[in-house]
């Protein structure tokens, strides 16, 4: 089976003929602030439709086929949640609404947390924070307070050189230095470690199975080293696919943790949002979490705002509720039975597919993996191919392209997840195509896709010469 | 396990899958996990509408709150996009041929934002409007080199919150302006008194959080002096207002939910960003450009990702990596379905929604209404004799929802509320509240 993707030469909105905007009479704002032009179409709603139909199908997603972009666990999103998520109960509850009018969604925040809580093996989760990201942002700022509160000003976080690029950047941007340890392995180098943390030390950020799908077995020296040297040991959820209630960050000895409830509890991607990047912790950071927090107090809840030692708030109000929403219902749905089964085959179709890439190209580092491998396309070279002439080529074959270039520990990688809810023929598919792939000669890879919307994009000459808007684009047809 | 499981086991020579998990010591295992076992499809969407009808909302407690996110009316057709599932079951576009459709709606979407703004660049968003003003205050350190955000002393308090959250770690310093007490407006003396070399941002709403205009944006503009003038807006308000880059604004952030998105309980928002050209390489966040394929067609792409974070690392303008992309499409989606004009006829309503309840409450003895004159959008403060809180129950009991109470964060306002109305509210709803008011204010 070939894919071809649609292609329609569909223009801008802003191109499309339709009438000009008019303009308000009796404007009512005050004179010095009226708008005198606004230009924007308007446009039938049928061509509404259709236009925005058109470009929905020259996208790609998870139910249009197989996904397996690297430590993003892209897996079927479940429908149910999205009409629950959709009820006008939800859609149009306001959040400074009285608490006795939103009992039902404080019992839903209420009831996720301890989910959460039990599933990290932690003491106390914070839903606010909007992503991944922005949860790892909230655990440093607990560390920060609970060591500032005990009199210590510590100015470093030490990273893996496997690390995700979102840790070091929220590092840099609450002012902490960063100092990466090398990987021996692929895997944490213990004696490195014991160099890099010290008194100035923060945190230590990992995940585990770290981004090469290898499990860190010395998690409990690490969290020794860690400790002794007075910091906190952070997990970072993004692989927490890998070990539901087969491990949790509790019972590997950290302290703070951040899950990314669009990957391992699978709310929808959005094409690139929204997310929900709960935190939870250990006893001695509950302290500091962000307010409110919701508290239980009989049969009725309540948001309690009154934590004189909380970091503040990250975000407005709760967090991505209508998210926080669907991974309970995800959660409920697994229950403790399907979230065991979901790790155990995520981690089943990883090494199956491992075992099959592992026949085509180098996959280095033995041993078994967790959620995903990591594969080099380094001796592509030898046919003057790189891995992102293969990663186009996949395309062709209706497979959306492992992510690539990442870790860059791997020469010219493709860091492959393929998560739990692919089929056993999927997986045979994907490597047959590969196979196939590998066979065919250079050009057509070199100048894959061939069957997308668009053949391959030049990004170069997007960021050289930046067109960002419609207005930027008008203003320059207009001048030249 | 069923028989694909087996079958894979069988071709890796694994008697089960545990032989997967023996490289986790022991010490670190767990047996299983302490929570409940799962329920079918059925009886888990039973259980949860059950405690989800627990809550009151819209469609049976009329509300008349706001305070940033407003329940407008949206379009079915809005839901019906933002429900494809080639659009929402799709992870950020890294990958630009598989994603063209995603990409060029983003584009469309910044297209909007700088056309509403005035600004040749927005990003593809931020979390939310809170968030958003904290990037900025962040971009404006980077641009100016300076520590200090003035904000007005009349903001959310929850944007206030945030905003200090994101200043800490930059070590920035964030000071508050006076109203000016007639009319809401920043208080320009004080305005004035406060702008120093050390000034980053001057950080001002349009419309303010008590509804009112800033019309004096010129003199702010000259009193910030050499400090990036952060403008904080509603979208809607800006279909027929003067977009803020005309004025002089630098940067543009605002909650961009009410572009066709639901309350959702406070989340997901939109955070919207938006900033001149010239600075587009200190922004934070993801941004679309176009370009051309290697056939010359048009084509999209995401672009100038060295500012970010799995480029840049410690040294990204910001960590931001998943955003609200799929509320930036419905965003999109609602302007298109509107169109300009019935985007300035919702903004031109919503002023007169407003104006509508204003007027009434202010008939029922014992209620000011508004606090502060001029125009309204959206809002509007009022001031009542008694106790608001005990008002805002006994009118819960009468089965509307009141505005919310202001007394806690703006003392100096009194036994006030700030009350919301959209076009959602027709005038029975309106005048429902009017009525509960005039039996339960003393």
């Amino acid at each position: 089976m070939r894919f071809r993707q649609a292609y329609y030469k569909e223009p801008l909105l802003f191109e499309k003929p339709g009438a000009p905007t008019s303009g308000v009479s009796d404007c009512p704002v005050p004179p010095a602030l009226r708008r005198d032009r606004l230009d924007l179409p308007n446009l039938p709603e049928p061509e509404v439709v259709r236009h925005f139909t058109r470009l929905s199908q020259m996208n790609f997603g998870i139910d249009s086929g197989f996904y397996p972009l690297g430590s993003c666990t892209m897996k079927f999103n479940p429908k149910f949640t999205e009409e629950i998520a959709r009820l006008s109960e939800v859609a149009r509850a306001h959040p400074h609404q009285d608490a006795s009018t939103i009992q039902g969604h404080l019992q839903v925040l209420h009831e996720l947390q301890e989910l959460l809580r039990i599933i990290a093996g932690m003491d106390a989760v914070t839903l606010q924070p909007a992503a991944g990201a922005q949860g790892e942002f909230t655990g440093l700022l607990l560390a920060r307070a609970y060591l500032q509160d005990r009199g210590e000003e510590r100015t470093q976080v030490v990273l893996p050189d496997t690390a995700h690029g979102t840790n070091f950047a929220t590092a840099g941007m609450l002012g902490f230095e960063v100092v990466e340890v090398p990987s021996r392995a692929g895997r944490i180098d213990l004696a490195a470690l014991r160099r890099a943390v010290g008194p100035k030390t923060l945190a230590f950020m990992i995940t585990n199975p770290n981004t090469l799908g290898l499990f860190e077995q010395d998690i409990l020296e690490v969290a020794a080293i860690v400790h002794q040297a007075g910091a906190q040991l952070y997990y970072d959820g993004a692989n927490f696919n890998a070990i539901l209630g087969r491990t949790s960050p509790g019972a590997m000895g950290f302290d703070i943790v951040h899950f990314n409830l669009h990957k391992t509890f699978t709310t929808p991607h959005g094409g690139g949002g929204p997310g929900a990047g709960p935190v939870a912790v250990r006893r001695h950071l509950e302290p500091y979490l962000p307010v409110p927090v919701v508290v239980k107090e009989g049969d009725a809840y309540r948001l309690d705002s009154d934590r004189p030692k909380s970091i503040g708030k990250v975000r407005a109000w709760f967090g991505n509720y209508g998210l926080l929403l669907r991974a309970y219902g995800y959660i409920l749905a697994q229950g403790a039975d399907g979230l065991m089964a979901v790790t155990d085959r995520a981690v089943l179709n990883a090494n199956y597919l491992k075992s099959k890439v592992g026949r085509l190209l180098d996959v280095p580092f033995d041993g078994p993996r967790k959620h995903e491998f990591v594969a080099s396309g380094a001796a592509l070279a030898a046919r003057g191919l790189r891995t992102m002439d293969v990663a186009k080529r996949l395309m062709d074959y209706g497979h959306h392209p492992p992510t690539v270039y990442f870790p860059h520990l791997v020469e010219e990688s493709l860091m492959i997840e393929p998560t739990e809810t692919e089929s056993k023929e999927t997986l045979d598919q994907f490597s047959a195509d590969l196979a196939a792939i590998l066979q065919e000669e250079a050009h057509v890879l070199r100048n894959a896709p061939h069957n997308a919307a668009v053949a391959r994009v030049d990004e170069v000459l997007a960021a050289r010469d930046p067109i960002l808007s419609w207005r930027m684009y008008r203003a320059r047809t207009t001048t030249s | 396990m069923g028989w694909e499981e087996d079958a894979m086991l069988k071709e890796l020579g694994l008697p089960s899958v545990d032989a997967l998990f023996e490289d986790i010591p022991e010490k670190v295992r767990l047996k299983g996990l302490d929570i409940p076992r799962g329920l079918n499809e059925q009886d888990a969407v039973r259980r949860i509408t059950a405690i989800l009808r627990k809550n009151r909302a819209g469609d049976t407690l009329p509300t008349f709150l706001g305070a940033g996110l407003y329940d407008h009316f949206i379009p079915a057709s809005v839901r019906a996009i933002a429900s494809r599932s080639e659009f929402y079951t799709a992870y950020t576009p890294y990958q630009a041929e598989l994603s063209q459709g995603i990409l060029q709606a983003l584009f469309e979407y910044q297209s909007l934002i700088a056309e509403l703004t005035g600004l040749d660049v927005a990003n593809t968003s931020m979390y939310d409007g809170s968030t958003a003003i904290g990037e900025a205050a962040l971009m404006a350190h980077r641009v100016t080199g300076r520590k200090d955000i003035l904000v007005p002393r009349g903001m959310h308090w929850e944007r206030k919150q945030v905003l200090r959250t994101y200043a800490v770690g930059a070590g920035l310093r964030v000071r508050e302006i006076p109203w000016e007490g007639r009319t809401g407006r920043l208080d320009l003396a004080a305005l004035r008194a406060a702008v120093t070399p050390d000034t980053a941002a001057v950080y001002f709403e349009n419309p303010g959080f008590f509804g009112t205009f800033e019309d004096r944006v010129d003199e702010i503009r000259a009193a910030a002096k050499g400090a990036m003038m952060v403008v904080g807006v509603n979208p809607i308000a800006l279909a027929i207002t003067k977009a803020p880059g005309d004025y002089g604004a630098d940067i543009v952030v605002g909650e961009g939910q009410p572009l066709g998105n639901a309350v959702n309980f406070g989340g997901p928002l939109l955070g919207i960003f938006a900033c001149r050209a010239e600075h587009v390489r200190k922004a934070p966040g993801r941004i679309i450009g176009m370009t051309k394929d290697a056939k010359g067609h048009r084509a999209f792409c995401m672009t100038l990702v060295t500012r970010e974070q799995h480029i840049r690392r410690e040294k990204a303008m910001s960590n931001i990596c998943t955003n609200q992309t799929l509320m930036a499409v419905a965003a999109v989606t609602y302007a298109a379905v509107l169109g300009g004009n019935g985007l300035q006829r919702v903004a031109a309503e919503n002023v007169a929604r407003a104006r509508r309840l204003m007027d009434r409450i202010n008939r029922v003895p014992g209620i000011t209404a508004p606090v502060f004159d001029g125009y309204h959008f959206n809002e509007f403060t009022i001031r009542v004799g008694g106790d608001y809180k005990t008002i805002a129950r006994a009118l819960l009991d009468r089965g509307v929802h009141g505005g919310l109470s202001l007394r806690e964060f703006f003392p100096e306002l009194g036994e006030s509320a700030l009350v919301a109305t959209t076009e959602v509210h027709t005038d029975e709803d309106q005048d429902r509240l009017v009525t509960a008011l005039e039996e339960v204010v003393p």
